[in-house]
C-alpha cells in the first residue's frame, strides 16, 4: 500500500512545478495608426521623463539619478500643487510629509514651479457645470445626449470624490503624465526596476490618501472590492484616490541605438 | 505470594508502520493542491527580476505565456529567444499566435486575455519591444511582467 502511495508521490512531483504568476500589470496602448496627425507638444512642465540608455543609466528630467531616488522624484512630481505649496492636494490640512518643491525659470524669465499645476476641484463649480450641461442637453440630438450623459456621469464622480474627502481638492491637468524612453539595448532588469519604481510612486501614494481618509490601504479597497463587486461605495473610494492620483505611466517609442551622450 | 513471570525479553520495540501509507497520502494530496501540472518544458533560461508592486492574476486560465531568454541548450546559441508554447519562434509569429491562443477562450473572455511576459533579466530591451509592438498589434494589450517578489524600496518622501 505505501509503495502505491510512494509511486504516485513520485509521479506527482516529477511532473509539476510551483507555480507563480505575478507580475507588474500593464495595459499596453493600442497601436498607433500610420497616419497619425500630429499631436500638441505638451507643455514641459506636464511630463515627468526619464530616459534610461543602453548602460543601464538613468536620466530623470534631464538630471542623471541613481535608481533608488527615482521614486521620491516621481513622487514630488506627482504631489505638486504648482503653487509652491508642499501640502497634499486634498483639503486644506497636510496630510503627509512636507516635500521640498523646485522653481525653474523659464527661457520667457518667468519662474515657475518645475511640476505641473493642480487645477482646484470645487463642489460649487462642478453643480454648475452639471447644471450648465443639463440644461444643454434639453434640446440636443441623441447622440449628444450620451455625450452630455457621460460629461454629467464623470462630473458627478468628482463631486462623490468630493464627498469622501470632505473637502475640495486639487486635480492634475489632463497633460500630466510621467514618459519613460529606453533604449534598445537597455537591460530588461534596469527596465523593470524603472517601471516597478514609478508604480511603486503611485501606490505610495494612493495607499498615503486613502490610510488618512478611509482607514485603509488603497491596495485593501482593490482586494475588498475584488471580493465583493456589488460594493458600490467600496468603488467610489477607489475612484476617488485615482481621480487624486491617476496612473499614467507612457512609454514612448524606443531609439535605433543610443545616441544619448 | 503470587509468582511473578519474569518479563518476557523483548528487544527495542519495531515502530508500527501501519500509518505509513496515510502519510505519504497525505503528502500525496498536499501537492496534488499546492502545485500545478507542467504544461511546457521551458527551453530558455529565465531568472525573472525582483519587483516590489506585484499583482496576482486569480483566473489563471486567461493566461497565457510568452518566454523570453538564452536558450537552455547552449547548441542553439545564447542570443535571448522567444519561446510560445513549446517552440522558438520569432517576432513575426507573435501576431499568430496570438489569434490562436485567443480562439482557445470562450468569447465572452477573449478580451480579457492576459499575456505573462517571463523575461530572463539580462535580455536587451530590443527584442522585448519587437514583442510589444506585436502583441499591440494583435491587440493583445493585457501584459504582465513577470517578476519575484521584493520588499519596496525605502522613501525619504
Amino acid at each position: 500500500m505505501a509503495d502505491i502511495a510512494f509511486l504516485l508521490l513520485i509521479f506527482w512531483l516529477v511532473t509539476t512545478t510551483i507555480d507563480s504568476d505575478e507580475g507588474i500589470k500593464r495595459q499596453l496602448p493600442p497601436p498607433v495608426p500610420e497616419d497619425l496627425v500630429d499631436v500638441p507638444p505638451v507643455k514641459e512642465q506636464n511630463v515627468f521623463n526619464v530616459k534610461v540608455n543602453f548602460l543601464d543609466q538613468l536620466l530623470v528630467e534631464g538630471e542623471m539619478l541613481d535608481i533608488g531616488q527615482l521614486k521620491d522624484q516621481a513622487k514630488n512630481f506627482l504631489v505638486a500643487t504648482g503653487d509652491g505649496v508642499m501640502a497634499h492636494p486634498v483639503g486644506r490640512n497636510t496630510v503627509g510629509k512636507s516635500r521640498e518643491v523646485e522653481f525653474i525659470t523659464g527661457a520667457n524669465g518667468k519662474t515657475n514651479a518645475a511640476f505641473p499645476e493642480r487645477v482646484w476641484v470645487r463642489r460649487s463649480e462642478l453643480t454648475a457645470q452639471i447644471a450648465q450641461y443639463e440644461g444643454m442637453m434639453a434640446g440636443a440630438s441623441e447622440v449628444q445626449k450620451r455625450n452630455y450623459q457621460k460629461l454629467i456621469e464623470h462630473l458627478n464622480e468628482k463631486l462623490t470624490a468630493i464627498e469622501l474627502f470632505g473637502g475640495d481638492y486639487k486635480e492634475l491637468p489632463g497633460s500630466a503624465l510621467i514618459s519613460m524612453q529606453n533604449d534598445n539595448n537597455t537591460s530588461y532588469d534596469i527596465y523593470l526596476q524603472v517601471q516597478n519604481e514609478l508604480q511603486s510612486a503611485v501606490n505610495e501614494l494612493r495607499d498615503e490618501l486613502s490610510l488618512a481618509k478611509f482607514g485603509k490601504t488603497y491596495r485593501e479597497l482593490e482586494d475588498a472590492y475584488d471580493r465583493d463587486s456589488e460594493n458600490m461605495e467600496l468603488l467610489s473610494k477607489i475612484a476617488a484616490v485615482r481621480l487624486v492620483y491617476p496612473q499614467r505611466i507612457s512609454e514612448a517609442e524606443p531609439r535605433e541605438g543610443s545616441a544619448y551622450y | 505470594m503470587g509468582k511473578f513471570k519474569k518479563g518476557t525479553k523483548r528487544g527495542m520495540g519495531a515502530i508500527s508502520t501501519a500509518s505509513l501509507p496515510d502519510i505519504v497520502f497525505m503528502l500525496l494530496f498536499f501537492f496534488m493542491v499546492a502545485t500545478v501540472l507542467r504544461t511546457e518544458e521551458e527551453k530558455v533560461r529565465v531568472i525573472r527580476p525582483e519587483a516590489s508592486e506585484l499583482y496576482k492574476i486569480e483566473k489563471k486560465h486567461l493566461i497565457r505565456y510568452v518566454n523570453i531568454g538564452p536558450p537552455m541548450d547552449n547548441r542553439y546559441g545564447t542570443e535571448p529567444v522567444i519561446q510560445l508554447n513549446d517552440a522558438f519562434s520569432g517576432v513575426a509569429a507573435i501576431q499568430d499566435w496570438v489569434a490562436k491562443e485567443r480562439l482557445t477562450l470562450a468569447e465572452a473572455e477573449q478580451s480579457k486575455m492576459w499575456v505573462s511576459l517571463k523575461v530572463d533579466k539580462d535580455t536587451k530591451m530590443g527584442i522585448v519591444t519587437g514583442v510589444k509592438q506585436e502583441l499591440r498589434k494583435a491587440s493583445a494589450l493585457k501584459v504582465l511582467y513577470s517578476a519575484s517578489s521584493r520588499e519596496r524600496t525605502g522613501s525619504e518622501n
